[in-house]
């Protein structure tokens, strides 16, 4: 067994030392099950009480040709005895199942880090792949890193050898392998691992078996003395949170649920129509399974038809809720212009990928903020959210449900594709704590001498919503442009500029119904401003923290609804010197902030595919507190 | 159409307030007649009734009808439909479309509507040209009609609306024309069809493609260009001295002469609404060189979309009870203690 243990250059962190916390980066083929053994990992995480946030980088391609520098998949892990909020910007440990995932990652692999490496991957063939030109394992190139390098392969054919699986089978354990060797050194629970492998392989006995003993072989490996040495086994303490009962949960199981609790607030079924489109399909899958909750789901022919049925949906009475990523919403545009005109309910998810066109659809980014608060035709106002972290998009989804219900109206969610994959744990709602809003629907004619007024305005200039169905109620509807009250077709000057004005203002008073910009850290005003909305919110976090400590005057705001926005936030921002903005476009809130409020909101953007990294905002707010 | 009590009413009840804004003469008001006359002959109830429409000259008929009514957006009405079905099983559903909206940019939902097969009623208007738009040559447009936008005449073929609909999976399909006297019972038997049921009226636009379908609509030629099926018949026209038999070496239809009545001897084809291969062919018959087939051409039920899918959701829903505690609280927990602030459980 070939247990290579270099030296550690004299730079970096000493793992004699507890941290606070670690950052982990398990990195494989895309078949290697990377994504797996780090979701697992997540759970052994969580329940030995340390908080977290965990970041799955995985390529668009399902089954990359192996070996391949573009076929590595990826996940990360931050967890520790503080409170987290990013997935950590460097890794403290990498495991590199192939030499493709080691070329990938180690570049961000903290000086002085620990590379647990496959050497029996690190044959001709995948160097080659890989494009190296000698082996980096025993080339010295990897000096200032700690290495830990043994052939995980073989140690996993031998250990699953009495269950008689076929070659690849056998190696298809060593995932389970590698996460029992991560368990031992960062001292997890395995039991909540061996009863899910008993779940999950229920069917199949062997495979189960094979899976717990190549798990249990890993482990073992590490409390062998093989190891020792430099390589302490890594005890985290628990992060102090909030008594309660907690579970872990990603945005996309957050929305699902945050609809379904919506639903049930509004006293509505729930209609999903949806098409399939990375990274939305998660919600219509879940949902797929939650029949019971009075929810009906339907995969489409088409992003518009998805978006059509839903509307349909809530004409009939229902919530009609659709879902997709930025280029289906491109798609749908054209129907929510007519929820908006129709004035109906209707939530519209947005889990932002990178763009245009199909850009980069398993990376994260926030560039679809124009497209959410202006992408439509004609004078098309609609609320818009922002989630910022996985568990706070349950919180989110409810919240657009209620808009849509309140105010009749089309409301868009925006997520993306890091809170949709990303897990943090998440402290269990208590659903009687919830404000329900009732829908209603109007029973009798509002105009008792005439004919019903399905466009008559209440005091927030809100509409009716009548079912078809209702006895005596009968009306027409549609795109075409309204006379009030009646809703006969009317397009003369005044009408047209009357239901322009009336649609406006009803989407700005909104303002008046949402909680009023708190701000998330820091002090109401001073010479320096952080406004994020979205999954930019834990580097921001990180980073005003960070800063603060260091006796620097900056305050973290963070934007939940993007659209309209808080009545009090003009005034706010205007009470810091200087404003900045860091988001993952070119500056699209920046913009919406100069234009609502003339304040000199400086950019700070990223468009890599990649989350911000907490030291990249820490140096623009020391640049800019200079 | 659904199970539903009938209910009295008149032409009038069915007549909105709104002024019909079609131009003077257009086919359209023939239609919107025949099915205002319709509906009470077929008990229907306003409050039960939605007609979902999309964009085009035909797409306005919500409007003017005074039940409840949903005009969408271009092409997409079948989609709006599917949804208001699926939430609302128990409304009484027309779609009213046109060659443009169903056929061009609507094609696809229009073949997922059929494909799916939601209890309704779906009414083509074929008049082969866009109006509202003045005039520019449409997808059922025949070769060489000249247009604004194919001044040299156009160059692609056709296509044809009952024949895609056939494609799609449609179990019931039927044909009128607008001033048609029959079109009201192809209407009824649309409605009593449980599913899709496409009908392809041919309209007349009187200002961009005027007397298109004079050819065989006139009174003068009706004997001889229309072919007007009912099922268990044979398939005869022109006073019953022509029918159509099959050709069974090269497998298409053909015309026959019938000598004293006794089609039988001719061969004459009984029509059978269940057949589907024979309305492939009754479908594709060349409109020059045979009478154009009418009324209900094809006719065999089968289950809805929205009887199969909710009826699962019912099935999956049996013996649960929707518990959201329960269901936030799902999969692996663990408790955070007040005193020690740290895991005492995982669950």
């Amino acid at each position: 067994m070939a247990t290579v243990l270099e030296a550690g250059a004299n730079e970096g962190r000493s793992t004699d030392n507890t941290p606070e916390a670690v950052v982990v980066r398990f990195a494989g083929d895309s078949g290697d099950g990377m994504q797996l053994t780090g979701g697992q990992f997540t759970l052994s995480t969580a329940l030995a009480g340390n908080d977290l946030a965990t970041f799955p980088d995985f390529p668009a391609e399902i089954r990359a040709p192996q070996g391949t520098l573009f076929g590595v998949s990826a996940f990360q892990i931050n967890f520790g005895s503080t409170e987290i909020s990013t997935a950590g910007d460097q890794p403290d440990v990498l495991v590199a199942m192939n030499p493709a995932a080691l070329k990938t990652n180690v570049g961000q692999l903290k000086a002085g880090g620990l590379i647990i490496a496959d050497s029996g991957e690190f044959n001709k063939r995948n160097l080659e792949k890989a494009k190296y030109e000698s082996n980096p394992l025993e080339d010295g190139s990897l000096a200032k890193w700690n290495l830990l390098a043994f052939d995980i392969s073989k140690l996993t054919m031998e250990s699953v050898k009495p269950f008689g699986l076929g070659n690849k089978e056998a190696l298809r354990c060593k995932n389970m392998w590698t996460l029992g060797l991560a368990l031992w050194m960062f001292d997890r629970p395995r039991q909540p691992l061996i009863d899910w492998l008993n779940t999950k392989f229920a069917k199949n006995k062997v495979l189960a078996d094979a899976n717990i003993a190549a798990l249990n072989a890993g482990h073992a490996y590490g409390e062998t003395a093989e190891i020792g040495g430099q390589v302490k086994k890594l005890h985290i303490e628990a992060a102090p949170q909030t008594p309660g009962l907690y579970r872990t949960i990603t945005g996309a199981d957050a929305i699902s649920l945050g609809l379904i609790a919506g639903a049930q607030l509004a006293e509505l079924p729930l209609f999903f129509g949806g098409y399939p489109i990375t990274p939305a399909s998660a919600i219509l899958h879940n949902l797929a399974k939650l029949k019971e909750f009075g929810v009906t789901t339907f995969q489409a022919e088409d992003e518009i038809a998805a978006v059509a049925s839903a509307i349909g949906a809530s004409y009939a009475g229902s919530l009609g809720v659709t879902s997709s990523s930025g280029p289906g919403i491109a798609l749908k545009t054209e129907a929510i212009g007519l929820a908006v005109m129709t004035e109906l309910p209707l939530v519209i998810v947005n889990s932002q990928r990178g763009g245009p066109s199909t850009g980069l659809p398993t990376k994260t980014e926030q560039s679809d903020l124009y497209q959410a608060v202006y992408g439509r035709n004609g004078d098309t106002p609609l609320p818009v959210i922002a989630a910022r972290s996985p568990a706070d998009a349950f919180d989110c989804a409810i919240e657009a449900c209620r808009l849509a219900v309140q105010f009749m109206t089309p409301v868009m969610l925006l997520t993306d594709g890091y809170i949709g994959n990303a897990a943090e744990p998440w402290k269990v709602p208590d659903p009687e704590g919830f404000t329900p809003f009732p829908a209603k629907f109007l029973q009798e004619n509002n105009n008792p001498d005439g004919k019903v007024l399905p466009y008559k305005r209440d005091e927030n200039g809100v509409r009716p919503w009548i079912k078809p169905g209702t006895p005596d109620l009968m009306h027409r509807i549609g795109g075409i442009e309204k006379a009030p009250d009646t809703g006969d077709l009317d397009y003369s000057p005044a009408t047209h500029q009357l239901q322009t004005d009336a649609r406006k203002a009803k989407v700005d008073g909104i303002a008046n119904h949402i909680p009023a910009q708190e701000v998330s850290q820091g002090t109401p005003n001073g010479k320096l401003a952080l406004v994020g909305w979205g999954s930019t919110y834990g580097a921001i976090h990180q980073a005003v923290r960070r800063a603060r400590a260091k006796g620097l005057d900056v305050s973290h705001i963070h934007i939940r609804h993007v659209w309209p926005m808080p009545a009090n936030l003009g005034d706010l921002l205007r009470g810091y010197d200087k404003i900045i903005v860091p988001e993952m476009n070119t500056g699209q809130l920046k913009t919406v902030l100069r234009d609502q409020y003339l304040v000199d909101a400086r950019p700070l953007n990223k468009v890599s595919g990649q989350p911000f990294t907490i030291a990249e905002i820490e140096a623009a707010i020391e640049a800019a507190l200079a | 159409m659904n199970e539903m009590t009938a209910i009295k009413t008149t032409l009038k009840d069915w007549e909105s307030d709104q002024e019909v804004r079609w131009c003077p003469g257009c086919g359209d008001y023939a239609i919107l007649k025949a099915v205002q006359r319709t509906l009470p002959e077929l008990g229907a109830d306003p409050a039960k009734t939605v007609f979902v429409s999309g964009i085009g000259c035909s797409s306005r008929f919500p409007y003017y009808v005074s039940s409840y009514g949903f005009h969408t957006i271009h092409g997409r009405a079948p989609a709006f439909a599917t949804g208001l079905k699926l939430a609302n099983p128990e409304l009484d559903v027309w779609l009213v479309t046109g060659d443009g909206d169903g056929m061009s940019i609507g094609g696809n939902h229009t073949m997922h509507f059929l494909r799916r097969n939601i209890n309704s009623q779906i009414l083509l208007f074929n008049n082969e040209i866009y109006g509202l738009t003045k005039g520019q040559y449409s997808p059922t447009s025949r070769e060489g009609t000249n247009s604004p936008t194919t001044p040299l005449g156009s160059v692609d073929r056709p296509m044809q609306p009952c024949a895609f609909a056939l494609g799609a999976g449609a179990r019931f399909i039927a044909r009128g024309f607008d001033t048609s006297k029959n079109l009201g019972e192809v209407l009824k038997a649309a409605h009593a069809h449980q599913g899709a049921a496409f009908v392809e009226i041919f309209q007349n636009c009187i200002v961009y493609n005027k007397d298109r379908f004079a050819d065989f609509t006139e009174k003068a030629v009706a004997d001889t260009r229309q072919l007007w099926l009912k099922d268990g018949e044979p398939m005869l026209f022109n006073k019953g001295t022509q029918g159509l038999r099959l050709n069974t070496d090269r497998l298409h239809l053909e015309i026959v002469d019938v000598v004293d009545g006794d089609w039988k001897a001719a061969g004459v084809l009984v029509h059978d609404v269940k057949n589907r291969s024979i309305a492939h062919m009754l479908v594709e018959l060349p409109m020059a060189l045979f009478p154009v087939a009418l009324g209900v051409i094809y006719d065999d039920p089968r289950p809805t979309y929205e009887s199969a899918l909710l009826g699962q959701d019912a099935v999956a829903r049996e013996g649960k009870v929707a518990n959201l505690a329960k269901l936030l609280a799902k999969g692996q927990t663990w408790t955070v203690q007040p005193e020690d602030q740290g895991p005492l459980s995982g669950v």
